[in-house]
């Protein structure tokens, strides 16, 4: 076997450099073979060209106003991303009606540019009669959907598509260690359908590690009786290894966790945390809370598969119904009765 | 519609590493699973090394038999494999030309590479049109490169090669090289490299430039650019030159070494295909190429952005409105459909009518005939009897004036007469 070092005379010092050199399918296996395709630069080029486009997140946190939604998504983010509500009086602290604010940020980590978003919703649960409190909700997530069809219908369309759909709802669920609220199961249940739902309990600091255990396999219970998928979904597992991984996080979900902005000295280090009397609860700490946790998935594991369900799942979901929709009729509609017409003007045309 | 644009989003510092670095390799990570796929269509005269040059960037030996060239008209022969190079799985397809030039009259000889661009586009299009659509997995069949294969005269552009390149120059990436270029000098080759670049700018062929627009790889495409068209020799025979096996082609004179950048352009072929720029030609196919055709198709179809009133048609409107053009459509035919189902009863029914007339006359005919028959028959036996009557009358008359004479006494004159009688 010929030694890689020595100059090949087809590597070009625009290649990768040498990887091991396993011959394409079928070559001829004659001594001194090493030639090197390069099939696998497109690895490469696929890189490039994400770092040269960057990436689009959009995140929406809901949940009752002080459980600390604005300060989580700082957290994760390490930035001011999202504004508390600047609190004067209580009568304006909470909006008549449920608020949908987005505010965007550009932020960038060794080269990789990210567009995030972070829509909050004002007003979710806060007022004494919640009864469709989600309604608003689910009205901006599918009219991100609508926003997005129309533009893939246009003749005349964008090279690329700008995406503002709903990629992950944080739920924020109130730290009661006993059972979910009928509110946060109403919730759940519907959203759920149509965007990835990822719920935290939020401002864990006040359960301990038993309550906590409990309140989790409690909520996961419930989830399961009301027949909530939250995500990672079971049916959209991909393969063995897929539902191996996620599989481990269904069961820690939903990830107990504490944000916060400030850092303290803890044995020498500056870390983020808490500041009590009776101790610092280090954020970023496993022991102490789950945050570690959420941010892995969301972020460092999980994000280009929470945008590709969202797109390939629930976008197209809404895309056929809206489709099928416009044949007048509903439901009594045999599915593909469109494209059976248009398979029919095109052969004829 | 509660929009959310997110224009104006303002740039923020990181206090800290947050993690979405890792995205990039999410990305890839997720591609790897589902594995690539790459289309290259080799258009060329039979006999150019099409196959060859093929087997010989892909390392792999592709498919059977070199062509006829007596081929009636230009078939496109498409053939797909997998390969594989560390955990990269690309799904190959190779799409060869066969009888292209061969034929006497080539006028037509574009249109069925054309048309099979086209029916690639047209399969996306209808897979992207449908309602329960699969795109993700959608084995895409759309052609990515044009390897275009110019015969090594030494002189010019064939008028057949200029016409085709212009038909296929909206349609696909077009990367025009010298096949066997071992048959050209090396100073007659710089001549023809730029003979056929006038060539190509004078008659308005936009070929595939390598993108400049990427620092990383700006300085390497262009200079490439600028060695277009690359002048190939394709090998999967194996020479022995110093103490290395190396792809080569043979000659009495000497030996032409595929991978010698001395020698001829393969390298720089390989680099930019494959090495540097799948991605991007991928990528070009599906935002220039397939959104033209996609454009025009469905502006032919009748539909439109705005309608007169400048007002946005949404698709669904239209798709309304031709669903409606084709029910009345399918309407119309039923009726005409019903109206010759009418029609064709009619004469059917006039036709047994008529047929049963017939019939009726045939057995009143046979009826009469019949009665003639049979009174003919009773005449006859009437006769008959009035003779058999006569006959008996005569009989026992004869027999009473008998029986008279005997009694008078002659009776043996009687006997006599009754001997004689009988």
């Amino acid at each position: 076997h010929v030694d890689t070092a020595e100059v090949n005379p087809s590597h070009s010092n625009m290649s990768a450099p040498p990887h091991p050199q396993p011959p394409a399918k079928g070559a001829s296996h004659a001594a001194g073979d090493f030639s090197y395709v390069g099939i696998d630069a497109i690895l490469e080029q696929m890189r490039r060209k994400a770092m040269k486009q960057g990436f689009e997140l959009n995140i929406m946190i809901v949940g009752q106003s002080g459980l600390g939604k604005s300060t989580l998504m700082n957290t994760l983010f390490k930035s001011k991303v999202s504004r508390k509500s600047v609190v004067s009086t209580p009568e304006e602290r909470i909006p008549k009606t449920i608020e949908i604010k987005s505010i965007s940020h550009d932020i960038e980590e060794k080269g990789v540019r990210m567009k995030l978003t972070v829509i909050d919703t004002p007003g979710f649960g806060d007022h004494i009669n919640n009864e469709n409190c989600w309604q608003p909700i689910m009205k901006f997530i599918n009219d991100q959907y609508e926003q997005y069809l129309q533009e893939e219908i246009n003749i005349d369309r964008k090279k690329r598509i700008p995406d503002s759909r709903v990629h992950c709802c944080m739920y924020f669920i109130p730290p009661t260690g006993h059972c979910l609220r009928p509110l946060d199961v109403e919730f759940m249940s519907r959203l759920s359908k149509v965007v990835n739902i990822v719920p935290v309990i939020a401002k864990a600091d006040t359960l301990t590690l038993e309550e906590r255990d409990f309140f989790k396999q409690t909520i996961r219970e419930e989830l399961r009786a009301n027949g909530i998928d939250v995500y990672p979904q079971k049916e959209f597992d991909e393969d063995s290894d897929d539902r191996m991984i996620n599989d481990k996080i269904r069961e820690m979900i939903p990830f107990a966790v504490v944000g916060s902005n400030q850092e303290y000295q803890v044995n020498g280090k500056r870390l983020l945390g808490r500041k009590t009397k009776w101790g610092t609860i280090e954020v970023e700490n496993i022991a102490h809370c789950e945050f570690a946790h959420l941010r892995d998935l969301l972020i460092r594991t999980h994000m280009q598969n929470i945008k590709d369900i969202t797109s390939s799942i629930h976008y197209e979901v809404y895309r056929v119904r809206r489709l099928n929709e416009t044949n007048g009729q509903p439901n009594a509609q045999p599915p593909n009765t469109l494209d059976s017409n248009i398979k029919y003007i095109m052969i004829h045309t | 519609l509660l929009k959310c644009d997110g224009e104006g989003a303002r740039a923020v510092p990181l206090a800290g590493h947050v993690g979405f670095d890792s995205m990039p390799d999410q990305l890839v990570n997720k591609s790897v699973n589902h594995g690539f796929c790459f289309n290259i269509l080799c258009v060329g005269e039979t006999g150019l090394g099409k196959s060859t040059l093929m087997d010989t960037l892909f390392n792999t030996k592709f498919e059977g038999e070199p062509t006829q060239h007596n081929q009636p008209g230009v078939q496109l022969k498409s053939n797909t494999y997998e390969l594989q190079e560390s955990n990269v799985r690309l799904k190959l397809t190779v799409v060869n030309t066969v009888g292209f030039g061969d034929q006497i009259n080539k006028e037509d000889s574009y249109k069925s590479i054309v048309e099979f661009i086209d029916t690639q586009f047209e399969a996306y299009l209808q897979e992207e049109l449908k309602i329960k659509r699969t795109l993700h997995s959608y084995h895409d069949t759309r052609i990515h490169a044009c390897l275009y294969f110019i015969a090594p005269t030494g002189h010019s552009l064939k008028s057949l090669d200029l016409v085709t390149m212009k038909k296929l120059d909206s349609k696909v990436n077009i990367i025009p090289i010298i096949a066997k270029s071992d048959a050209i000098s090396k100073s007659e080759l710089t001549k023809f490299k730029i003979k056929i670049t006038s060539e190509l700018v004078s008659n308005g062929v936009q070929i595939y430039q390598f993108p400049t627009d990427d620092e990383t790889v700006a300085e390497i495409n262009s200079t490439m650019n600028g060695h277009l068209p690359f002048a190939v020799v394709g090998s999967t025979e194996e020479v022995k030159i110093g103490n290395k096996m190396v792809k080569a082609r043979q000659y009495p004179w000497g030996t032409v070494q595929v991978e010698n950048e001395n020698h001829c352009d393969f390298v720089k072929l390989r680099e930019m295909l494959i090495r540097v720029n799948m991605e991007d030609l991928r990528e070009q196919t599906h935002t220039r190429h397939y959104e033209l055709y996609r454009r025009c198709k469905l502006e032919e179809m009748g539909f439109k952005d705005t309608d007169p009133d400048c007002k946005p048609f949404s698709l669904q409107e239209t798709y309304e409105a031709k669903r409606n053009e084709f029910m009345g459509d399918l309407q119309k035919k039923e009726e005409e459909m019903r109206q010759m189902f009418v029609q064709r009863v009619k004469e059917k029914e006039a036709e047994l009518k008529e047929a049963e007339k017939e019939l009726h006359e045939k057995f009143d005919r046979l009826k009469k005939l019949h009665q003639d028959e049979k009174k003919k028959l009773e005449d006859k036996k009437k006769s008959l009897d009035d003779e058999l009557n006569g006959f008996k009358q005569k009989k026992t008359a004869a027999e009473l004036l008998q029986s008279q004479a005997q009694q008078a006494g002659g009776s043996t004159t009687l006997k006599r007469d009754k001997e004689r009688k009988k």
